[in-house]
């Protein structure tokens, strides 16, 4: 009997599922302990406005910026941003962002060809539905490859972030979805006006194929309105339900029968109005809406009500305010107390209303105000599941083979997807339309994605990445090259100012010099007390990389980087 | 209306991963996989690697004063006067430097085996490579990334982390103190030792803190991540337990001596009943290429500091074993990535040499000195070495097959090379579970295991002479409870604990032909 190799049983044992862990937030005694049981009121919070931030632009700022605008900081990025003022670098991330090429088939085999003709590395999008089969296969690339563009961003752009933003927003579950073609289709939505007009952008929601198959509203019909669709429109992606006089039961059942009518197709992957089975009575709302009457319509006229009901619902100051308060706790704190409400929120939600919806100004005052660039506003983001992964391939730039076909390359996001699975955030598969509980639930919010099971897993993923990395079944390991990182800093032989490299990129607040000290000595010196050691050490290792020097630097680098990753810090941004 | 309920995400199976060396996460209960948590062989023996850092000077710590002329005309700046040298009892070649009292005292009392001129052959020079070759148990010309310790651990709890922690062993496989991760306890997937970053860790993990923050957003969710990352690494509650069970006792314990610091810590989880059998701690400094010494009191200066520090905390370590009663299970060992130069330099220092001593330190050792006083040239020249008297593998098989019990095979692949095993340590009866005889279950397990004040004793008599024996870890007969004719059948007997310090213990049933040892322990 061989000793088993432990990566492979691991990874084996992970794979055949052992055991159904309860979901993550049940009965966990530690979690509950130590989480917010109310909002954190008391501390020291930032009292700035919105004024335009006029101090001082150095690292610190910029990967500032960019941690809360991107996943994770890219060196070059830090580079390239200090050459810009404040200003233009928030210009730049605000940017048009080349539309990505889409999905392609990343799932033909020596033994499995895609039904419908495409080929390898070719797009399916154009292509017919195919069978279940297929499209079982194209729904997993479709993700996978949402994730390959997260990491591989070729441009400085807050897009990314804003498709997820608009994803946990009109939240929709893949299983549910059920056709690729229109997860796809749904996707390139968010994406397309992830900077643009809000109203436009639930317009096309309301009627986006995707979503009439998510929140039943294909079965929506006039002998008996589906009230789903309705219900969430107003409750979670316009008007939200915290506040008093709100709209009313019959407020949503007008709605609801509002939207009957629509329909898609499957083989064009588009929506449609069917007046047959359209409500045609006259729809009265109630106060709130200031009892207007939408006139029912006949015939094809009748999906005009649908743009009159999204007027009518635009016509409330509550949509700017509810939507400016879910981007700011996405891109500042979960907290909003009174001052942030009177000196951010109202201003920006005016703002908002005023330009007619288009969410591009909201962003650009907020990103460029002194309340974002407060010190207090700094370090306090628990980092998402899909930040904590996505950026550690970023800010550790690790590259896949070059000359690998997308069969091959899908199955390192495949392997990454399945991991923010298990921190809690897989995407595409929220847990419900009201997207991750982080996002909106109070009192504890982004506490959430820390607790006794993801803890330990976020801190496992550095472990394995520090170590033997993963290949999944691509015969190849995927992991952190930490030479490769620290190659790209001017002068790693330095291990003072090496450490200070690692800490600026990877963790949301500095550590004291007491701290670094202790971690030079112990990861780069390890227990020496001279720095020169370090340094004609790296320096042996840069003239000659045979495998004596490269194990040497290596082992120290990995101790500290894993020293580093493992804080708590690492978790903040 | 159809509001979809929480998912419920199918996660795999949580499984007890290192983290940094630091366990944490539940464990999968899966038989399949609790199998391969094989029962671990440990007798409850404890070793504590004390690390020297920068390479110590043997020839000023271990003093050969059978070569006092060839040492003045070598090092004349900073040699030891012959009459501060430290006598040893039973030796007139070797001394010891006068900073050391307190190992002096232990070795007079028989609890200390010094090798001398340990290293290996064709060695590096270099901290990084020295180091990484004594941690591994590489030649000199291996590039070998596991540890010895972390490859001994290895065969010891197979599979791990996975099934781990469990009933047989809940405690971590070896706990070194100090930040970052040493490569002496890598195994071949994941580093198996556990790391208390710092005096101050060590104490909040007991006391149930985290490092205070300020006040502010960012503060109060580095706390709260904090409490959870604190709480969730397994091995929190069962290192608070043992702590809270013991406490520092001895009165030697020096003040300001962070080695005597960390001693405090390993002494209280020890005596606690933590079964961790490996610790590793730190002493820095060593690296003496200039002012070694006082310039015009060689007996004092910065490698008498370390000196005297080593000695003061090793000589309070064992004083305590002695009060808390666990001297009879536990071992330290000193080691350094190389010795200095036999000649001094003109700094009043040595520069990177090639071998040195590795002292021992137990109830169970060897008394006395292994090797002799190296040959030193009469006018040492700065490209003069010490010879190589003892290869630093030997003391390693001492350690595997002496005291920890291994068995050669283990131990040959453990340190990839079958080396003759130095006698640092006293040859116990190797007393451990079997079954000798073919019937099965002569013998079974007491009830209950672990006990406090007495435990049952099932067994079976196939008529004619029955001894029921108790021994400890070290083999030695403690008690013999039944010595008699029974008949046929099975019978019963009560133990009384009396007062057996808590451990390991065997019970070895002999009747004719048949005879099995089962273990058993006693705790507080």
């Amino acid at each position: 009997m061989g000793k088993v190799n432990r990566r492979e049983f691991f990874e084996q044992v992970l794979a055949t599922k052992a055991e159904q862990t309860p979901t993550v937030q049940d009965k966990d005694a530690i979690y509950e302990q130590y989480a917010n049981k109310e909002l954190p009121r008391g501390l020291s919070k930032t009292t700035g406005t919105l004024n335009e931030y006029t101090g001082q632009w150095t690292d610190v700022e910029i990967t500032h910026l960019l941690r809360r605008t991107m996943f994770g900081v890219k060196y070059e990025d830090v580079v390239a941003l200090r050459t810009k003022t404040m200003a233009q670098a928030v210009d730049e991330l605000l940017s048009p962002q080349m539309t990505p090429a889409p999905p392609v088939n990343n799932y033909n085999t020596s033994t499995y060809f895609d039904p419908t003709g495409v080929a390898l590395d070719d797009t399916w999008v154009n292509a017919p539905y195919g069978d279940s089969t297929v499209n079982s296969k194209r729904r997993l690339s479709m993700t996978n490859w949402w994730i390959g563009r997260m990491i591989y961003q070729p441009e400085r752009r807050i897009t990314e972030k804003m498709t997820f933003f608009w994803h946990n927003h009109f939240a929709t579950e893949y299983p549910v979805v059920a056709y690729a073609h229109m997860m796809y289709n749904h996707h390139m939505i968010l994406r397309n006006n992830a900077l643009g007009n809000f109203k436009t952008l639930v317009t096309a929601i309301t009627k986006d194929p995707a979503m009439l198959r998510y929140l039943n509203g294909y079965l929506n019909t006039k002998t008996a309105p589906d009230e789903n669709y309705a219900r969430e429109l107003l409750e979670l992606f316009t008007l939200g339900k915290n506040y008093k006089p709100i709209y009313t039961e019959d407020d949503i059942k007008a709605a609801a029968k509002i939207l009957t009518g629509w329909r898609y197709r499957t083989n064009n992957w588009t929506s449609y109005f069917n007046a047959n089975l359209h409500e045609t009575s006259n729809k009265q709302f109630s106060s709130f809406f200031n009892n207007k009457v939408i006139t029912g319509k006949t015939g094809a006229a009748g999906e005009q009500e649908t743009d009159e009901l999204i007027d009518m619902i635009f016509g409330k100051f509550e949509v700017a305010k509810f939507i400016v308060r879910k981007l700011y706790r996405f891109f500042v704190y979960y907290d909003i107390d009174a001052n942030t409400e009177s000196n951010v929120i109202v201003p920006l939600a005016t703002l908002l209303y005023s330009t007619g919806w288009e969410i591009k100004p909201v962003l650009n005052k907020l990103l460029k105000s002194e309340h974002f660039f407060d010190m207090l506003s700094r370090d306090c983001f628990i980092r998402t599941p899909i930040d904590y992964v996505v950026g550690t391939f970023r800010s550790f730039d690790i590259q896949l083979p070059s000359g690998w076909r997308s069969d091959d390359e899908y199955k390192v996001y495949n392997y990454l997807r399945y991991y923010m699975g298990l921190l809690g955030c897989e995407p595409n598969l929220p847990p419900n339309v009201a997207g991750w509980p982080a996002f909106y639930q109070e009192p504890d919010y982004y506490q959430k994605w820390i607790n006794s099971t993801t803890m330990p897993r976020r801190m496992q993923f550095m472990d394995m990445m520090l170590g033997s990395g993963f290949s999944a079944g691509t015969g190849t390991a995927i992991k952190i090259d930490p030479m490769h990182l620290a190659k790209k800093f001017y002068s790693p032989g330095e291990p003072n100012l090496l450490i200070d490299f690692f800490v600026d990129l990877l963790l949301g607040l500095t550590l004291s010099k007491t701290a670094k000290d202790n971690y030079k000595v112990a990861s780069l010196l390890t227990g020496q007390t001279q720095d020169y050691y370090w340094s004609n050490a790296w320096t042996a290792y840069v003239s000659n990389p045979n495998t004596s020097n490269t194990n040497i630097v290596k082992t120290r680098l990995v101790s500290l980087l894993t020293e580093l990753t493992h804080l708590a810090e690492h978790n903040l941004c | 209306m159809k509001r979809r309920d929480f998912l419920k995400v199918s996660q795999a199976a949580t499984l007890a991963y290192m983290i940094n060396g630091t366990p944490v996460g539940a464990y999968a209960r899966n038989p399949l996989l609790e199998l391969l948590a094989k029962q671990t062989a440990a007798n409850g023996r404890v070793l504590v690697m004390i690390q020297l850092n920068g390479g110590n000077d043997g020839l000023n710590t271990v003093i050969p004063l059978d070569r006092y002329s060839e040492l003045s005309a070598a090092r004349s700046n900073i040699l030891i006067p012959q009459n501060k040298v430290l006598a040893l009892n039973n030796t007139t070649t070797t001394g010891l430097h006068p900073a050391m009292t307190g190992i002096r005292d232990m070795y007079d009392n028989g609890l200390v085996n010094i090798c001398q001129n340990v290293g290996y052959p064709d060695p590096n020079f270099s901290h990084f490579r020295a180091t990484d070759i004594w941690m591994s148990g590489s030649d000199s010309n291996q590039y070998i990334n596991t540890g010895w310790l972390g490859r001994h651990l290895d065969e010891e709890y197979p599979g791990f982390p996975t099934g781990y922690p469990n009933t047989t062993m809940p405690d971590p496989l070896a706990i070194q103190i100090g930040a970052g991760t040493t490569n002496l306890l890598q195994g071949a997937d994941v580093n198996l030792g556990m790391s208390i970053a710092s005096i101050d860790s060590f104490y909040n993990i007991i006391n149930g803190v985290v490092d205070p923050a300020p006040n502010t957003p960012a503060g109060h969710e580095l706390t709260f991540i904090r409490y959870i990352k604190q709480q969730t690494e397994t091995y929190t509650k069962v290192i608070q337990q043992a702590s809270w069970k013991a406490n520092n006792v001895s009165t030697m314990w020096p003040t300001g001596n962070r080695l005597a610091d960390e001693l405090k810590i390993v002494s209280r989880l020890i005596a606690g009943g933590l079964k961790t059998p490996i610790y590793i701690v730190n002493l820095g400094g060593f690296d003496t290429h200039s002012q070694q010494t006082d310039a015009t009191d060689t007996t004092v200066g910065n490698h008498a500091d370390l000196l005297g520090n080593l000695s003061d905390a090793v000589a309070a370590f064992f004083d305590e074993a002695k009060l808390l009663k666990y001297d009879d299970r536990v071992a330290a060992m000193t080691f350094s990535e190389f010795g200095r130069r036999i000649k001094s330099n003109a700094s009043g220092g040595t520069d990177h040499g090639t071998t040195a001593p590795v002292m021992v330190f137990s109830k169970y050792v060897n008394p006395g000195l292994i090797g002799t006083s190296p040959a030193l040239p009469q006018n040492a020249t700065v490209s003069d070495n010490l010879p190589l008297q003892v290869d630093y593998r030997t003391v390693y098989a001492a350690v595997l097959a002496d005291w920890f019990q291994i068995d050669t095979k283990t131990m040959d692949k453990v340190l990839m090379k079958n080396y003759f095993v130095q006698p640092v340590f006293q040859k116990t009866n190797n007393v451990d579970e079997t079954t000798v005889s073919g019937r099965d279950e002569i013998l079974g397990q007491n009830y209950p295991n672990p006990f406090r004040r007495s435990t049952t004793v099932t067994f079976g008599s196939d008529g004619g002479m029955v001894t029921l024996q108790l021994f400890d870890v070290n083999g030695r007969l403690l008690q013999t409870p039944v010595n008699k004719q029974m008949d046929r059948g099975e019978h019963k007997v009560t133990l009384e604990r009396g007062d057996l310090p808590p451990g390991v213990y065997f019970l070895r049933l002999t009747n004719g032909k048949n005879q099995s040892t089962k273990r058993m322990n006693v705790v507080d």
